[in-house]
């Protein structure tokens, strides 16, 4: 074997703070992780519900709690306590146990995930991380590929028809947007030399790959939006085609509040993945960065779950913008866009990252980069073109096919309630 | 088999081997499971359990990148389309059960037996001597079996990728439809010709009624008669909800059975 082929990037050194810990120790982090999720899941269905409420001029929960903060915990209580109802015609055993495959994974994607660099718990020097392997990354992509399990099995052992549709959709989903998910990472490992995340974080002491690998970037945030089933890509739970897709049969009871609950860990890890791949980590950010005691202790907690809480918004951000797009387009967008530039970009990157480490000097790098992509360039121009399709222009009888009834042109629409409540006096505004 | 190697690997920490004992017996309960049972979904479900041993074996042996490329690959990707494939057939079907050549369960269980013999003696025989030797280094294992594949076998490699690209292409060949250039119909198209068609709203859903709520039940117009679109020509209706209705509302039978023999027909 050939070093100069191998050596992509700095060899990696061994995780040796990891394995090492008092049992005690690693119960602790265990429940700490798990107890950092169930808060971020809790958190987010308010905070989502709120933004949301905000988005389309509204207020959103305000009930319980102080500004409605306790809606999700008391949903969630009423889920626990809910009669648990098993339609007589499902698969028993499948039934039961699929709500289980998807959240279970769910759980364990995050244990890789770093939320600090080493801190002291009762004088023991840890980092903040439940585990890590040279595969690290990887982990997460294993979970998530198990957690379609659950959602395929939901939609068969249902043993109704949009419950069927619903986990045919989504397995064909699951696995085209992992792809293209998989295949942004590449670029990452490339320039991290590894697959750990703690040693990615450690690699971006300096600058945050989301600029160097944009392109990567750009479609793994498309991409995890497919994977976690999330608006505006939605269609296997698309309630104006499915109903409630893979999940309509479970209609009640904590069955559901698991497939709820998987679905937003999923999101939480998805946007902790985002950040600790190309957002730097528990780095601070830039303004912040400049204060020296800002990456020490636990500090850097707060940091990565700002960012955990920015791509929260980002993805409610999508639900309350963006309308839900056709299955045949959706699937066109993954495996003929996503995919290929994945695949282009990641060739671009690896020659790159070889040049650099034989030391190739720049203009020869930028010839044997440059001139490849103008001979494509050239044959893209120079191609004969194909005649554009005649588009058949109808003369429509008004008489026998009267237009479909519109508003008129001039229609004055009325003024914004939100301006009312804005001048009303305070506790005049009520109700969402 | 399993007692054998366990005691052949004498030098085994206590983790790895209550590891290896628990999934091990996942494994076979696993495999055995995907041969004996009836349905086809719960024999895949029986195979996922074997796979996710075999990757958490992978982890053990400190191999991680094996573990999880088993996990993501063969569990994650391959058997979920095996799955997909499987749903299709529906919950209530089950395999036939009746037996075309006598005999044959009994040769099965006598010859998988000598044939499970005679691998576990060879793999015994084989592997007694051999002092294992360890993986020299966990964390580089991947550089190792990159170099393996796209160096030191890249022809095989590519070989195997040119074999699967043309499965591929075949199996695109062998589901495509050959269809004249510019008719395919679009989105557009299909909504000009169903606001043309005399009938732009959609179909009215099947019957919702006290005594049933089967898509077999029809709806009924306001003024008692059947509505036929809203049943599928594949369902056969359900007209005796149908007739109680009508006599609950109209009383009339002479109407009812006019509308039996009506849908009858569509049936």
């Amino acid at each position: 074997m050939t070093p100069g082929i191998l050596s992509l990037a700095p060899a990696p050194t061994p995780l040796e703070a990891f394995g090492t810990e008092p049992i005690w120790l690693v119960l602790l982090k265990t429940v700490g992780v798990f107890g950092y999720l169930f808060v971020m899941v809790l958190f987010g269905v308010v905070f989502e519900r709120k933004v949301v409420g905000y988005m389309q001029n509204r207020i959103g929960p305000n009930r319980v709690g102080p500004w409605g903060i306790l809606q999700s915990l008391a949903d969630g209580l009423k889920l626990a306590f809910k009669e648990d109802i098993l339609p007589a015609m499902v698969d028993k055993p499948v039934y039961i146990l699929a709500p289980i495959m998807t959240a279970v994974p769910a759980f364990v994607a995050f244990s890789v995930i770093p939320l600090g660099p080493e801190v002291s718990i009762f004088g023991h020097r840890t980092p903040l991380q439940l585990t890590d392997l040279p595969v690290g990354v990887l982990i997460v992509f294993a979970c998530s590929s198990l957690a379609v399990y659950g959602i395929v099995l939901a939609g068969w052992a249902s043993n109704s028809t949009y419950p069927l549709l619903g986990g045919l959709r989504s397995a064909a989903q699951m696995i085209s947007y992992e792809i293209a998910m998989g295949l942004s990472i590449v670029a990452v490992f490339l320039y991290a030399g590894s697959m750990s995340t703690s040693q990615i974080v450690a690699a971006q002491s300096g600058s945050w790959y989301f600029w160097p690998l944009s392109v990567s970037f750009v479609i793994y945030c498309i991409a995890v939006v497919g994977e976690t089933n999330r608006a505006p890509f939605d269609l296997p739970e698309a309630e104006s085609e499915l109903v409630a897709g893979y999940f309509t049969e479970y209609s009640s009871s904590l069955k559901f509040a698991m497939y709820m609950l998987s679905e937003y860990v999923a999101v939480v890890t998805v946007s902790g993945l985002a950040a600790t791949l190309f957002l730097g980590g528990w780095h601070a950010p830039w303004p912040l960065s400049m204060w020296a005691g800002a990456n020490e202790g636990w500090w850097p907690l707060l940091w990565f779950t700002g960012k955990i809480v920015v791509g929260m918004f980002f993805f409610t951000w999508l639900r309350g913008t963006l309308p839900r797009i056709r299955y045949d387009q959706f699937m066109r967008l993954g495996w003929r866009w996503l995919i290929p530039t994945n695949l282009a970009w990641i060739l671009l990157v690896a020659t790159v990252r070889t040049m650099r480490n034989e030391n190739v000097d720049l203009r020869r790098m930028l010839l044997v980069i440059g001139i490849p992509i103008v001979v494509v360039l050239l044959i893209q121009i120079l191609r004969p073109q194909r005649p554009p399709r005649p588009v058949a222009v109808e003369e429509i009888d008004e008489e026998e096919f009267p237009s479909f009834p519109t508003p008129p042109m001039d229609l004055v629409v009325p003024a914004s309630p939100r301006l009312a409540m804005a001048t009303a006096p305070e506790g005049k505004a009520r109700d969402a | 088999m399993t007692g054998q190697l366990l005691a052949a690997a004498g030098d085994m920490s206590t983790g790895e081997s209550t590891v290896f004992v628990v999934l091990g017996i996942a494994a076979v309960v696993g495999a055995v499971g995907m041969v004996l049972a009836r349905n086809a979904v719960h024999s895949a479900l029986f195979l996922v359990l074997t796979m996710l041993s075999l990757g958490v074996f992978y982890f053990v042996q400190q191999a991680p990148f094996l573990g999880v490329v088993q996990i993501i690959v063969y569990t994650g990707a391959i058997m979920i389309l095996f799955l997909f494939v499987l749903m299709l057939i529906g919950r209530d079907s089950v395999d036939s059960m009746v037996e075309t050549l006598p005999g044959q369960r009994t040769a099965a269980v006598v010859l998988g037996l000598a044939f499970a013999g005679l691998v576990g003696a060879t793999v015994y025989r084989g592997v007694r001597d051999i002092t294992p030797r360890g993986i020299p280094d966990v964390n580089n294992s991947v550089p190792v079996i990159a170099a393996a594949l796209f160096h030191d076998y890249v022809f095989a490699f590519e070989l195997t990728s040119a074999l699967l690209i043309t499965a591929a292409v075949g199996a695109m060949v062998l589901a495509h439809v050959e269809r004249p250039a510019g008719t395919r119909q679009t989105q557009r198209d299909l909504a000009r010709a169903r606001f043309r068609g005399g009938r732009p709203q959609p179909l009215p859903g099947p019957g919702v009624f006290a005594t049933s709520n089967s898509i077999g039940t029809p709806a009924l117009l306001p003024d008692g008669t059947v509505a036929r679109e809203s049943i599928s020509r594949l369902v056969e209706p359900n007209l005796a909800v149908v007739a109680a209705r009508a006599e609950l509302t109209s009383g009339g039978a002479g109407h009812d059975t006019g509308e039996r023999s009506g849908v009858g027909d569509e049936s």
